[in-house]
């Protein structure tokens, strides 16, 4: 099971060498007579080890998707077809609503986390629904701008504007729309398990999908509805 | 001395419970409150700066929501993402600093290029020709 390699005159390895001071010790005793074993395997892991880094690669190239519609956004933004403009459409005191919304659900999944932490499953759940709560209202408050806009005969047709307005901020609520989905199948997942290892695994890679999309929402709110307003 | 290292050995033992969780960082209610309180102010000021227009300026309102809006998003990275140059042995903050190389390339490269196309571009309407 061990792979054995040789270089030159060094020996190779087994994993039972040097295992603590002593064997240490015990192994420059013996350098010059016996042969020294060095690993090629990896050495096992527990399941999931790897999960942490691999989502954080996710979110990072997820970033990249942002990047780039916001890109296109910052091109085309300004480009009405004599249609609306920002300044017509945009209603801020209800950005700031559904800012405050996103806000309050991440503080609520960090209590969320916290309760984890302390191994109180009922707590998880408690805070889960309060965090799916916020984000039902954060995608309410959206539908009902974009519907809004659409009855005003702002629809993504209408100019290049609309097109790359609707695209990044939708793909955005899509986002959080997936993140509900997520959320709901976690309380389903800590309902009938508890919080063993694999469900604390899955809701910390939930915190981190949900803070992203908060800090995404930042850039939104900043550069599309407030940059908009001053056009 | 040997109560002290009993101690250790069960403050390490609650610690790879932590462990499991992927970060074996330690969460705490006065980091997410914290983090909560800094992102309400970091979001009070950029609305009520558009939506009052104290600063006469748009370019420096402008600037100074950018501003707000990039120390909004370290607040986060580091209280709600729990994002050290230490997580992951470094990998964390290797893969963000690269996303945000290409970010910054692609959002800056194209602003400019596509500015800079609209200006040399032949106007439409060719009566305004001289």
């Amino acid at each position: 099971m061990t792979t054995l390699a040789t270089t030159g005159d060094a020996f190779v390895a087994t994993r039972d060498t040097a295992a603590d001071s002593h064997g240490a010790a015990a192994a420059s005793q013996r350098t010059a007579a016996t042969p020294q074993f060095y690993v090629l395997d990896e050495h096992p892991h527990p399941a999931g080890y790897s999960t942490p880094l691999g989502f954080w690669l996710y979110i990072m190239s997820d970033c990249l998707l942002f990047s780039v519609l916001f890109a296109t956004y910052g091109v085309l933004g300004g480009n009405y077809a004599a249609g609306p403009s920002p300044r017509d459409l945009f209603d801020l005191p209800l950005v700031a609503v559904n800012t405050t919304m996103l806000l309050l659900s991440s503080i609520t999944y960090g209590f969320a986390m916290l309760a984890m932490q302390d191994n109180r499953a009922g707590r998880v759940q408690m805070w889960l629904a309060v965090t799916a709560f916020f984000g039902l209202c954060f995608i309410g408050i959206e539908l009902y701008e974009f519907a809004d806009f659409i009855r005003q005969g702002a629809t993504p047709q209408r100019s290049a504007f609309l097109s790359s307005f609707f695209t990044l901020v939708g793909t955005h609520g899509l986002h959080v729309t997936t993140g509900l989905v997520w959320m709901v199948t976690l309380m389903t997942q800590v309902a009938r398990y508890g919080l063993i290892e694999a469900n604390r695994r899955r809701l910390m890679c939930l915190s981190m999908f949900w803070h992203f999309l908060d800090v995404v929402w930042i850039g939104v709110f900043t550069f599309v509805y407030l940059m908009g307003m001053l056009r | 001395m040997n109560d002290a290292h009993a101690a250790h050995d069960a403050g390490h033992g609650g610690h790879s419970a932590d462990h499991s969780d992927g970060h074996g960082l330690h969460l705490t209610l006065d980091g997410y409150l914290i983090g909560f309180g800094l992102s309400v102010i970091l979001t009070a000021i950029p609305f009520g700066l558009v939506m009052s227009g104290v600063l006469e300026s748009k370019n420096a309102t402008a600037f100074a929501i950018t501003i707000l809006a990039v120390v909004q998003i370290v607040v986060h990275m580091v209280y709600f993402l729990h994002l050290d140059a230490r997580s992951e042995a470094g990998w964390n903050m290797m893969a963000l600093i690269f996303t945000a190389v290409i970010l910054i390339i692609a959002l800056t490269g194209s602003l400019w290029i596509m500015y800079h196309l609209q200006q040399n571009m032949a106007p439409m309407n060719m009566s305004t020709l001289p």
